[in-house]
């Protein structure tokens, strides 16, 4: 039996984070969480569930000072319903609607997503593409760390032992577009094989481009961005980029090969007018 | 050509008889959530079983060790030291054992089996339970094993002129594949409940209640009378659940005789899909001799198929494959050669299709190669050679009535718009490489099948099935061992005996399968459920009525061939004279009891001899062609299916609206297999377990469907009905593979059509 606390307000939180009983683990949608704990993995470790469901302060979405603000427990049901999102980050809402199905969509949150760190996690590469930044906060204070300094290695990230991600701010520069595909096992409840996201500006003056399931992280491709700020040869920057492993999903050579087809198919797209990105 | 006009026939809910669809009879409680699966049954007193499994694909155990310091009290232990009987799991051959003492064959071979009532407690014991096994080498190849468990050969003419032929073109190629996992629903799931008498009642999810009836009874050293086995509402079953029941029922017999107490078992996702049995792997080499006009003349075939560690179902399963792999057409020469061999890995047993979907692939494919190798349409190959009565098999066996192969392959033609889609696909396929339209490409391509009705060979003779049934206050029972298993066993039964009483649907009801009640009418497999049973409960149907013609007759003073039953009403010259209830009752009041019980004869003039493998292999054959549309995207290398129509002819549809749910649910399940379903093994053993990483179609990964059916009764068949369950598995499949090679000018000769091989196919120098 592990001991679950649920609270209804961040300091009702900060204080258990505080408290640190041993082995405390943050339960949001708890859509990977009780997946791991059904399959025992690393069950040794939790101690103690901080479950965060009924927080509203995390909850919602809003538009402030040129950032769209994602709380933390917003879900993606939510996302793919908020009308500023369709309107601002588009792309959002269409990778919200290729993670899982219904049910996880209705209980699966976007803090979740970032948190859990998954090299497969579908938002993550629109995160770093987008240049996000993650609000931190715990009994120490709040701050903010920018996505790309947030995934530090397999499944480790910035954030501390006693602090919660309290939301996810998205800049919103006037000309730049978020594109992004992902290449699952099949066409709903499918885990990536890779997700490549990119974001530009018409003529490609400036780039960024991210990827998932192609290395240890959820990973800012440079050396791609590079390549196509300068017209050089994207494919091969790419490849210096990813580090793809063969695993259950796929193996390494499909996992480059289709990577760079499809970064070049958006970086192609980008010149045209955006828009919904449909299933493959 | 055709021996009879194939007739069109569409669904019709508003009657209950035969050819119309009434509401399936299990339906509402399934849809409310009434329906009590295995796992919703309480037992008083009853524990929990768990299995301790090998670990190590190849070995000889040296001890098993309970440690110690653990906490036993409350946990009942079985090793197979326990076993009273026979050690062994009962099927074809003897040698699997119920729990390793010895030798351990596979991962997953049991052990050990542990019960307690509490689960997070029986959890912590399985830690507690140290087999150690000295390591062999185990053979995991199937190409590489030399122990052949059972091999066939088919010969017809003389295949050696036809190669040495020059005027002949050969044709060649090998194709592989996998392993395929069911994935019902429920798990497998069994309670055992120990008796008085030293005996022992099973519950579970099963196919086959008599398989366990009957292998009980040797590994528990009891007789007939001490067990009754009960099959429950279970959840799918595929094959899946034809012989292992009787492993997971001889485990919670085990331990339900120690404890003295019901022990229930039921498997997590990922025990069961990596523990239970499986599609058997297959590699398939084809060398053929063709007129450059396409005509087929001689066919050289051989099949390796991987059995897994033990024998079980594999030499039908290999029989059935091999009597299927020249497919559904002519060959006047033909050496086919088929030889199942072991490796150590889990069992592979029965699943739709029986081996026919691994050598259909195989046939088809090749059908495809030839005709690209020959400049061929391969529409045009396969109405040159598909198979119209008359014609011989391989095993000599002459089609006399109810073939179809023609006509299902033009219907689907014409429906698909194949010859319009094909020429397109050419058409782009000769578009410059750069153009933005070159970054999908689409194809179409079809398939056809033939799949044999019942059991192979001589095995219905050898079965003699007995079903029927009994009158009742209210109308009549069934009684059989068929399970329904989703396939509609309950609805087409009791349409088939309301059919031949002359009463409504809802005066049918179908005893509990219980095999101390219930004939043995066989196991609930081979397609043979509707054709074999259904045939025969409508014999014992019409003799019922014969016998209550005849009790009318005399209680109403009228002359018996007078009297008939329509709509539950007894009548003679236009006149009613009795509801069917009334007289049930009087007759039951006044002479007692009335079970009328027939056994399945078969046909006159289908024989076969198994020693030299010829003769009617099947007493007949459904036929099916299937065509499918596709887009291959040049980025990713998905496939995206487009459209999908079948052609379905099974004799006769019973209940035309469950015939299409076993279309549609086998093609999906068939789609599964051509583009998705793979299993990952790293030194025997299975890594992708779950319904996460075992990818299955979901919705999304469907296209829409046209499922004709066409009819070309059988004169054996109840009103005409021959076998469908397994039929459509077999032919999505290769037609996925010829869709493919329309679309990218490349044949990919291994399944699942994954991206990653259609990567390589496009890449390749
Ligand atoms: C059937 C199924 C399908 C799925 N499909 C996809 C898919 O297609 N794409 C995809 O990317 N993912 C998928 N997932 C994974 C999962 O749904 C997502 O990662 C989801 O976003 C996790 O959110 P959650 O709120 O459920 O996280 P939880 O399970 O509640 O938490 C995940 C981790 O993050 C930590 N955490 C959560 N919130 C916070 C917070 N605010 N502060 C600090 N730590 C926190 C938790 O401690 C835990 O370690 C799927 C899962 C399932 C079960």
């Amino acid at each position: 039996m592990i001991p679950v606390t649920s609270v209804k307000t961040l300091p009702e939180a900060y204080a258990l984070l505080q408290a640190r009983p041993p082995g405390l683990r943050v339960l949001a949608g708890g859509t990977d969480l009780m997946v791991a704990i059904n399959a025992r993995v690393g069950l040794d470790r939790i101690g103690h569930v901080l479950d965060i469901w009924n927080v509203r302060e995390l909850r919602g979405i809003a538009l402030q000072d040129n950032f769209l603000r994602i709380g933390a427990l917003t879900t993606y049901t939510e996302i793919i319903h908020s009308t500023l999102v369709n309107t601002q980050l588009p792309a959002l809402a269409a990778v919200s609607r290729e993670v899982g199905a219904w049910a996880i969509q209705n209980r699966g949150t976007l803090g979740g997503n970032v948190c859990n760190a998954s090299p497969a996690g579908d938002t993550l590469p629109l995160l770093l593409a987008a240049d996000a930044r993650f609000l931190l906060g715990g009994p120490r204070g709040e701050r903010t760390v920018v996505a790309e300094e947030f995934f530090l290695a397999y499944r480790k990230t910035a954030l501390g032992a006693d602090e919660l991600l309290l939301r996810v701010d998205f800049p919103l520069p006037d000309a730049a577009r978020l594109a992004y595909r992902k290449v699952g096992t099949r066409r709903a409840q499918s885990i990536s094989k890779t997700l490549i996201a990119v974001r530009a500006t018409p003529g490609l003056r400036e780039v960024r481009i991210a990827a998932g399931c192609v290395a240890p992280i959820p990973l800012r491709c440079r050396r791609a961005e590079q390549a196509a700020m300068s017209g050089g040869d994207v494919r091969a920057a790419l490849q210096l980029d990813i580090s793809p492993i063969n695993d259950i999903r796929s193996t390494i050579e499909y996992r480059r090969l289709v990577s760079a087809n499809v970064l070049l198919q958006l970086l192609k797209n980008m010149g045209t007018p955006y828009s919904l990105p449909g299933r493959p | 050509m055709f021996d009879k006009p194939p007739t069109m026939k569409h669904a019709d809910n508003s009657k209950s008889t035969v050819g119309h669809s009434p509401p399936r009879k299990d339906g509402p409680d399934k849809v409310t959530g009434r329906a009590r699966y295995l796992d919703d049954l309480a037992f008083p007193g009853q524990l929990w079983g768990r299995t301790v499994r090998s670990q190590v694909p190849h070995g000889r155990i040296r001890s098993i060790e309970f440690d110690p310091r653990f906490d036993w009290s409350g946990i009942v232990r079985v090793t197979a030291a326990d076993i009273p009987g026979d050690n062994i799991v009962q099927l074809i051959e003897d040698d699997q054992p119920m729990l390793a003492h010895d030798m351990v064959k596979h991962r997953e071979e049991p052990i050990a089996l542990l019960a307690c009532a509490d689960r997070e407690r029986l959890e912590e014991a399985l830690l507690h339970v140290d087999v150690k096994i000295d390591p062999l080498p185990p053979v995991l190849d199937l190409l590489l094993s030399t122990h052949v468990f059972k091999s066939y050969r088919i010969e017809a003419g003389d295949i050696k002129p036809a190669f040495a032929d020059s005027s002949l073109r050969v044709v060649e190629g090998i194709y592989r594949v996998g392993h395929q996992e069911q994935m019902y629903i429920e798990p497998n799931a069994i309670c055992a409940v120990p008796r008085e008498d030293f005996g022992v009642t099973i519950y579970g999810s099963m196919q086959c209640p008599f398989y366990i009836h009957r292998g009980l009874q040797r590994l528990l050293k009891i007789n007939d009378s001490q067990i009754a086995v009960i099959q429950v509402v279970t959840g799918g079953g595929f094959g899946g659940k034809e012989d292992y029941p009787t492993v997971l029922a001889g485990h919670a017999a085990l331990l339900a005789r120690k404890a003295g107490k019901p022990v229930k078992m039921i498997y997590k996702r990922e025990e069961d899909v990596a523990a239970t049995t499986k599609r058997h792997p297959a590699v398939l080499r084809y060398r053929t001799a063709v007129k450059p006009d396409g005509e087929f003349v001689a066919c050289e075939i051989d099949v390796v198929m991987d059995g897994g560690a033990y024998v079980t179902l594999s030499p039908v399963v290999a029989s059935r494959g091999v009597l299927h792999a020249s497919g559904a057409y002519r060959w006047p020469h033909a050496r086919i050669d088929c030889r199942v061999v072991q490796t150590h890995t889990p069992p592979n047993g029965a699943f739709r299709g029986f081996g026919v979907p691994q050598t259909l692939f195989g046939c088809e494919a090749h059908v495809e190669k030839i005709a690209l190798e020959l400049g061929l349409d391969p529409l045009l190959v396969r109405r040159k050679n598909a198979l119209v009565v008359g014609d011989v098999m391989p095993t000599g066996q002459r089609l006399t009535e109810s073939v179809s192969a023609l006509p299902v392959l033009e219907a689907v033609a014409a429906r698909s718009g194949y010859a319009a889609k094909r020429e397109a696909a050419m058409e782009a396929a000769r578009l410059p490489a750069g153009s933005a339209r070159a970054r999908k490409r689409r194809g179409i391509g079809l398939s056809l099948a033939l799949h044999g009705a019942g059991f192979t060979g001589s095995g219905e003779a050898h079965l003699k099935s007995r079903a029927g049934l009994e009158l009742t206050a209210s109308g009549a029972r069934v009684l059989s061992a068929s399970t329904d298993i989703g396939q509609g066993t309950i609805t087409v039964f009791s349409q088939l005996a309301a059919e031949a009483l002359g009463v409504p649907l809802s005066m049918i009801e179908v005893a509990v399968n219980d095999t101390s009640r219930v004939p043995d009418s066989g196991p609930t497999v081979a397609s043979r459920t509707t054709m074999v049973v259904g045939g025969t409960i409508a014999r014992a149907a019409e003799a019922m009525a014969r016998v209550l013609q005849g009790y009318v007759a005399q209680t109403h003073a009228v002359p018996a061939g007078e009297v008939c039953c329509v709509g539950g009403i007894f009548a003679a010259r236009g006149r009613s004279l009795a509801p069917f209830e009334s007289i049930a009752r009087r007759y039951l009041d006044e002479r007692g009891p009335l079970v009328c019980i027939e056994q399945y004869e078969l046909p006159p003039g289908v024989q076969w001899d198994d020693a030299a493998y010829r003769g009617s292999a099947y007493p007949c054959y459904a036929w099916a062609a299937t065509a499918v549309e596709l887009e291959v995207d040049l980025d990713t290398y998905e496939i995206k299916l487009l459209d999908l129509v079948t052609a379905s002819e099974f004799g006769k549809a019973i209940h035309p609206v469950l015939a299409e749910g076993q279309i549609e649910g086998g093609t999906v399940q068939a789609l599964g297999y051509a583009l998705l379903e793979e299993h990952i093994y790293v030194d025997g053993r299975l890594l992708n377990t779950r319904m996460q990483n075992y990818i299955i179609p979901t919705a999304l990964d469907v296209p829409p469907m046209t499922t004709l059916i066409l009819e070309n009764p059988y004169s054996r068949g109840p009103h005409g009905a021959k076998g469908l369950g397994e039929l459509p598995m077999d032919g999505p499949a290769p037609a996925v593979a010829a869709a493919v090679l329309s679309a990218i000018g490349k044949l990919i000769p291994d399944l699942p059509i994954s991206p990653e091989r259609v990567m390589k196919a496009l890449h390749a120098a």
